[in-house]
Formats: C-alpha cells, sequence, structure tokens
C-alpha cells in the first residue's frame, strides 16, 4: 500500500484512499508529538529541500518541524537572498540544488502550476505548499483532518467556505478535497470574490452570510488578500467586515454551535473578530498544531517515491 | 501474584494476537486483575524503510502508561531475523528508560539471526532456512489456530 502519486501537487491528483491513507499515518504522527521525544528516525537518509519563492511563516515552519521530527536533514532557501534575485531559472536553481544529493523538493510559488512545471523537468518528488492560485493540498489535508478529529466522519458534513474564493488556493484544495471525502461545500463571499460557474466543482453558492451559517456545521473563514487583487473588488475593509466578517454576534443568532476555522494569518477585525477567533468554538490552533502531523504524513508516504520513474 | 513491575507490550500487527491472550491471561492470575499493557508499532523505526518497494502505513501504537523503570515484556508471533525486535527496543526506549526489557515469541526460527538478539520466553522453536516462510493464523481473525510451514 502506497499513495497513488509520486508527487503531492494538488489535492485534485489524489483519491480518496489516498487522503484516507494520510490521515491513518497522521494518527500515529500525532501521538508521536505527544511524547517527550517528538522525533522517529525514519527519514535519517533522506535531505529535504524547503524553497520558499513567496512569503509564508507558518507553513514554513510548519513544514521544517515535520521534517526534523522525521530525522530528515532540511536545507532552506528564500527567494530575497538567492541567485533567483541574479536571474537564474527556477529549473537551474533546483537542478543546482538537487546535485547536492536532496531527495524531496517543498515549493512554494506565486505561479500557478510551477510545481506541476518543475515536477516535469526533475527527479525529486515535489510537495506543493502552496502555488499561486491553484491549490495548498497540505493545508486543506489538515483542514479536513481537524474536521475529522471533531466532528468524526466528513460524509454528509456541511462545510462553508467564506471570504475570498477568488485568489484562495486554499478554497480550491479545500473543494477538491471535502469533496472527495463526501462534504458537502457552499462557498459564501461578495459576488466580486466568487469564480463565476464555481458550481461546476459541486459546490453551492450563498451570497447572504447568515444563511450560509445557517447550514453549515463547520465554517472555513479565509483571508482577504488583498496583494493579489490589482484592482480594488470591493470598496472598503470596512465594509467588507460588516456584510461578510464573522462576529460572536451573528454566531449566537444561529441557534447551533458551529466549528469556526482559518488557515491564517488572520486579519482580525476583518474577515474575523477577536471575540470569535479565540472563542471555544475556535478550531484554529487545532489546525496549526495538526498541521505538523499532517506534512510528516506526507513526506514519509512520499519519501518511497523518489527512486521511481514516473 | 504480584505483576505491579511488569508490563506486557505486544508489536503491531501480528504480535497482538498472541499479546492480546498472555495479557488476558496474566490478569486473571494477579492480585487486582490488572496489569498494563499496551501495543507497539515500529513502522518509523524500521531500518528498510527506503529498501523496499511499498512504504508502509503504520498501525496504531497505544501505551497509555509509563515505561520507566518497568519490567517490560516485548511480545511478538515469529522472531526471525531479529531486526523487528532491534526496532521495537529503539521505539521503545522513545517512551522512556524501562528497568529491563524481555522477549517473548511464539515462534523461534533460530539459525535465522542477523543480529544478536534471543528470546527470553519461546513457545516453540523451529529449524528453517531462509526462503521458508512461516505464518501463523489466529482464531480471533483467521477462524484457526495454526502455525504453518510454507516452502
Amino acid at each position: 500500500m502506497s499513495l497513488s502519486v509520486k508527487h503531492l501537487l494538488g489535492i485534485k491528483e489524489l483519491n480518496r484512499e489516498d487522503i484516507e491513507q494520510i490521515f491513518l499515518t497522521a494518527d500515529n504522527f500525532k501521538q508521536v508529538l505527544q511524547r517527550p521525544i517528538k522525533r522517529v528516525p525514519t527519514l535519517r537518509d533522506t535531505t529535504v529541500v524547503n524553497l520558499f519563492f513567496e512569503n509564508s511563516t507558518r507553513t514554513r515552519l510548519s513544514f521544517e518541524l515535520a521534517e526534523k521530527r522525521l530525522s530528515a536533514d532540511t536545507i532552506n532557501f528564500a527567494v530575497s537572498n538567492s541567485s533567483v534575485s541574479k536571474g537564474e531559472t527556477l529549473i537551474d536553481t533546483v537542478n543546482n540544488i538537487l546535485a547536492m544529493k536532496v531527495d524531496m523538493v517543498v515549493m512554494r510559488h506565486s505561479a500557478s502550476g510551477a510545481p506541476w512545471f518543475l515536477s516535469q523537468h526533475v527527479d525529486a518528488s515535489i510537495i506543493n505548499a502552496g502555488d499561486g492560485t491553484n491549490e495548498h493540498p497540505t493545508q486543506a489535508l489538515l483542514d479536513a483532518y481537524s474536521i475529522r478529529e471533531k466532528l468524526g466522519d466528513l460524509k454528509g458534513k456541511h462545510i462553508t467556505i467564506v471570504g475570498d474564493i477568488m485568489h484562495s488556493r486554499v478554497a480550491l484544495s479545500n473543494i477538491f478535497c471535502l469533496n472527495k471525502l463526501g462534504a458537502e461545500v457552499t462557498v459564501s463571499g461578495p459576488p466580486t470574490l466568487i469564480p463565476k460557474h464555481i458550481e461546476a466543482l459541486g459546490v453551492r453558492v450563498e451570497y447572504n452570510l447568515k444563511k450560509a451559517l445557517e447550514w453549515c456545521d463547520v465554517a472555513n473563514v479565509l483571508r482577504i488578500q488583498l496583494e493579489r487583487q490589482h484592482k480594488p473588488l470591493f470598496s472598503t475593509l470596512r465594509e467588507y467586515a460588516l456584510y461578510y466578517g464573522v462576529n460572536k454576534q451573528m454566531l449566537d443568532s444561529l441557534g447551533k454551535e458551529i466549528l469556526i476555522m482559518h488557515p491564517g494569518p488572520i486579519n482580525r477585525g476583518v474577515e474575523i473578530n477577536s471575540d470569535v477567533a479565540d472563542s471555544k468554538q475556535s478550531i484554529i490552533l487545532d489546525q496549526v498544531e495538526n498541521g505538523v502531523a499532517i506534512r510528516m504524513a506526507v513526506i514519509y508516504l512520499l519519501s518511497g517515491k523518489r527512486d521511481m520513474g514516473d | 501474584m504480584n505483576f505491579k513491575e511488569t508490563a506486557i507490550i505486544g508489536i503491531q500487527p501480528r504480535g497482538v494476537w498472541l499479546s492480546d491472550r498472555i495479557a488476558q491471561m496474566v490478569k486473571n492470575i494477579t492480585a487486582n486483575k490488572r496489569i498494563d499493557y499496551g501495543k507497539l508499532d515500529i513502522t518509523f523505526y524500521r531500518d528498510d524503510v527506503h529498501q523496499t518497494r511499498d512504504i508502509q502505513v503504520p498501525s496504531q501504537t497505544d501505551i497509555s502508561f509509563s515505561v520507566q523503570d518497568r519490567n517490560v515484556i516485548l511480545i511478538d508471533d515469529v522472531l526471525h531475523t531479529g531486526r523487528t525486535i532491534r526496532a521495537a527496543m529503539d521505539a521503545l526506549i522513545d517512551f522512556g528508560r524501562p528497568r529491563n526489557v524481555e522477549l517473548m515469541v511464539l515462534i523461534d526460527r533460530h539459525f535465522s539471526r542477523e543480529l544478536p538478539i534471543q528470546p527470553d520466553y519461546v513457545g516453540q522453536t523451529i529449524d528453517t532456512i531462509i526462503t521458508q516462510k512461516v505464518k501463523v493464523y489466529w482464531a480471533e481473525k483467521d477462524n484457526k489456530d495454526e502455525v504453518v510451514l510454507i516452502d
């Protein structure tokens, strides 16, 4: 038994069994992380490079910690102090790194499809840590894993994703992942931030936030990504917060208790209020904790693929 | 009898069928009808992680007591090369420092050892060659108790 893919480029390429294998493996790693010695010797023979062509704190730290907990050697690469600024191409950069006997590549890039492009040109297993507005597969896996931990099997569960669906790789990966696990998904946000024809992905659209929250068991609240908006898509942050900010008053009016998630970093007072982010209903910090176990599982399960052809 | 200092740990996946039975038997003869009993998965401690083609999905580890300064009895179905037991000892020591560790197996395939590891308690010792396989069936799972030597 092992994963059906050599790389983790997106949730789109995974099947349900792959996702369940990742969850079962993550269960074991979660237990390892609760022991006094939070490390296993499994990947002593493996070196992983973390290539971050775009800013990240949580994801980079989470991957790095996952690699260290597996006893892998790690090297880090941030674009700001690299030869990329001297005009080196992506393939050259990566092949130079792989020439130093590196086995796996974790990559974040602002261009959608960059990890796929790389996977066509190098031998190592690639793990996508977020590419442009395409996918962020490990985030979707840890989100679904966190829901499963609180509510059990995802089949038939109702999940609402709120906010900037247009620019969000987290939204796209979550939609693929939740659909594969049998959950139902609604997206909610201002019409300018919801792509046309998104129903083709098997989701409902509900522009009224209150109705979308009344329907769901879990709300995954996304960050407003001003850096990806090349022209304004809503008038002011204050207006956005008024119509699509999740606050305690609204949650209390639902007549039921829903779980609140957020992939971080949080814009407090914009898409989510502090009285929600820090409430008992919020599982935001569980998501962060589970992220390490999920990434350990993905790295471990893909580590066996490195000597195989495509 | 007092087994307060003793803990039983079955090695996943196939050792637990034996350790389940041993733990139950020991419980029945102890003073307060209890014994610390756990299960240990050794997947992440194997020495051949990247030498076999398929990466293994682990089974559950469940050790809900401290092994520090205890007498731990590891239990597996078949002792062959000794490599599983080496991995199990490394895994066990990441939970604490036992006072001593003993090994119980149902079948000991002696003359097949690749590491200096010997059992303390043995059901049956058999002579085999490396190309043969020993398969143990358990009533709880396979509907029969049987040990088969396959050429």
